[in-house]
């Protein structure tokens, strides 16, 4: 008993001070996320299938169907259907992956290891920021993955736009990431991921210009594609990704008002939109029931 | 002055009361025992000691702090075995132990030697580098016995810690929990729906529909039953209990097909109901009240299993769906 009450207070003092702080805890979260991810490689290598079979159907199968017309709109200098998609389907690895990756809080939480960090004397907001931090971490690598498939689809990269495309990337991921643990953060039972799935992620992925350019549509078309904020985030990564290869992407680009945004723009308010995506977290999670 | 102290504490989910107005003190170093049903508010109880849940009422202290004035405090003062395993099942069984120790800031040196020393209490050395999704549940759990003391907790408070264990492994558990008992000086609350478990415990408190409906040592608890308990199996109920109560005077009670009846003294009271009640018996028992007992006359039914709750569907949905995943 005497033993075990000073090994007690040997250790008692620093405990107290939980985990290094703020930044420590978001760390901790962070790392652990990053570890499961590099366990499971395995897992990650299938996931790759999904957006390899998107690229290969849509880019061939689309690009038949529409004949020379997605080509011929664009001119003399080519810009063929599966180059236009490629970045779309990158994007759409990050999409499904952050979101996918942050409903798992749902269940973690009442059931898995998350409780553990709910029990824990650390600051909750470390628990949101960490969980967005970690997922995005993942969808972007998740999404960087994919640049292997570039000289396949006649797009050559150098180091400096793959600096850039690592940042934008990450934007976007972190964008999304935040968007999903928002939503997990409020979320008590599976029943409303069928919901997130259905109304909101593949909505969000039809509507980003993921598939199609975001040039000349109906109207309302227009309105809900840039309400969408991964149409932010994937506009970037089309215009630095193609365009580095010469690849005549412009006209694509997204405008808002009619006005073309700078790239730096549109990662900002991706960044943005992000922010306060994790605000909403960080206060459902700091929420007791 | 008591590690745990709570008064008046109600738990209201919407129209549901959970847990009704609970008053008890937990002394330090002591076991104490949460006995009760499904459903009966344990795991409610405890969310709410450990700062997860916040009371709709009442007051409850965990190491003299208020749990609702200031949860961090609390936290970094507790330990938490859930109900369901929250191990991490990618990590290894050290990795889980370090990622514990750095959350609740146990500096390095000193956590790696604590990890090693646990490993070693709960014989998980010899596998501390495999992941724990390889592991059985008695190891999972053990595992999680051993991360709940880590940081050198006043309370370890654990929900159900041997549920769905085979009984050699729940006895295992046991010894544990004794030893770190011993070793730690750690007081334990736990909670569980196993009476012969109940019986390891200091005092045990048993809960039924959110109240606290006894309070005492196992042998205080055990005493409120007067001598023997003879459980009789015949096949009409009903007649057989009105039987009972016209010819010698005692009111027995029907839980699950079967009459129990208490008696000053069995032995010689058992040949005089067999051979006076005129109807066959199928079988007949004779035993030293046991706490099913005790709770069978506290709250007039069996501890029982009620159907699955929204919570239990969600929980094997979660399993399922992860399971799925792997
Ligand atoms: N989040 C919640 N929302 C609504 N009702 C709840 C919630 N959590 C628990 N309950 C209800 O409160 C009551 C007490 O539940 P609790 O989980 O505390 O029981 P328990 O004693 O731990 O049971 P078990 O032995 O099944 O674990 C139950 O009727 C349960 O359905
Ligand atoms: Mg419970």
């Amino acid at each position: 008993m005497t033993t075990a009450a000073q090994r007690s207070s040997a250790i008692a003092s620093p405990a107290r001070r939980s985990g290094g702080g703020l930044l420590g805890a978001i760390y901790i979260v962070w790392w652990r996320d990053v570890l499961r991810y590099w366990r499971d490689r395995a897992r990650v290598g299938a996931s790759l299938a999904q957006p390899l079979l998107y690229l290969v159907i849509f880019g061939t199968g689309l690009a038949s169907s529409l004949g020379g017309g997605f080509g011929a709109s664009a001119g003399a200098a080519g810009i063929s259907y599966i180059q236009f998609i490629y970045p779309g389907v990158i994007s759409m690895s990050v999409l499904f992956t952050a979101i996918f990756g942050a409903m798992s809080i749902v269940w973690d939480r009442e059931f898995g290891f998350m409780r553990e960090l709910l029990v824990a004397p650390i600051d909750r907001s470390a628990i949101a920021i960490g969980k967005t931090l970690g997922g995005a971490t993942q969808a972007m690598i998740q999404g960087l993955i994919l640049l292997v498939l570039a000289p396949f689809v006649g797009v050559y990269l150098d180091p400096l736009v793959l600096l850039e495309l690592v940042v934008l990337v990450f934007v976007l991921a972190f964008g999304l990431s935040a968007l999903g643990v928002a939503l997990a953060s409020g979320m008590r039972s599976m029943q409303g991921f069928q919901m997130v799935m259905n109304f909101l992620m593949m909505p969000m992925f039809f509507l980003s210009g993921a598939l199609f350019p975001l040039v000349g549509l109906p109207g309302w078309m227009t309105v809900l594609t840039r309400l969408d904020p991964a149409s932010y985030g994937i506009d970037p990564i089309r215009r630095v990704l193609l365009g580095s290869s010469g690849i005549p992407v412009d006209r694509f680009a997204l405008t808002l008002f009619d006005r073309t945004l700078a790239i730096p723009v549109e990662a900002t308010i991706v960044i943005a939109f992000g922010l306060v995506m994790l605000a909403i977290a960080v206060r459902s999670f700091q929420r007791r029931d | 002055m008591g590690v745990i102290e709570v008064s008046g504490l109600v738990k209201r989910y919407g129209d549901l009361e959970a847990v009704h107005g609970i008053d008890l003190v937990v002394e330090p170093g002591e076991v104490f025992g949460f006995l009760g049903p499904n459903g009966a508010g344990k795991t409610t109880t405890i969310s709410i000691l450990c700062t997860l849940l916040r009371p709709t009422a009442g007051e409850a202290r965990v190491a003299g702090i208020d749990v609702a004035h200031d949860p961090a405090a609390v936290r970094s003062r507790i330990g938490l075995v859930f109900q369901d395993p929250s191990l991490d099942d990618q990590l290894t069984a050290r990795e889980n132990l370090e990622l514990h120790g750095r959350i609740y800031g146990v500096p390095g040196p000193l956590r790696r030697q604590r990890v090693d020393e646990l490993l070693q209490v709960v014989e998980l050395a010899d596998r501390a580098n495999s992941l724990v999704k390889t592991f059985s549940g008695g190891m999972k759990r053990r595992l999680e016995i051993a991360r709940g003391v880590l940081h050198h907790p006043q309370v370890l408070f654990l929900d159900e810690p041997t549920l769905g264990l085979d009984p050699q492994t729940r006895k295992h558990i046991w010894d544990y929990l004794q030893e770190l008992r011993r070793s730690e000086g750690v007081t334990l609350f736990m909670t569980t729906h196993y009476m012969d478990e109940a019986e390891f415990c200091d005092r045990i408190a048993i809960i039924d529909r959110g109240t606290i409906v006894a309070l005492g040592t196992p042998a205080e608890l055990k005493s409120r039953i007067g001598g023997d308990v003879i459980t009789l199996t015949v096949a009409d109920v009903p007649t057989a209990a009105k039987e009972i109560a016209e010819r010698f005077g005692i009111a027995p009670l029907a839980a699950n097909g079967t009459l129990r009846i208490e008696v000053p003294d069995g032995a010689s009271f058992l040949p005089r109901l067999v051979r006076e009640l005129p109807m066959r018996i199928d079988s007949v028992a004779l035993s030293r009240p046991s706490l099913d007992d005790v709770f069978l006359k506290l709250t007039g039914h069996a501890i029982r299993s009620e159907g699955a709750s929204d919570k239990d569907m969600l929980r094997n949905m979660g399993r399922m769906w992860r399971g799925g995943r792997r």
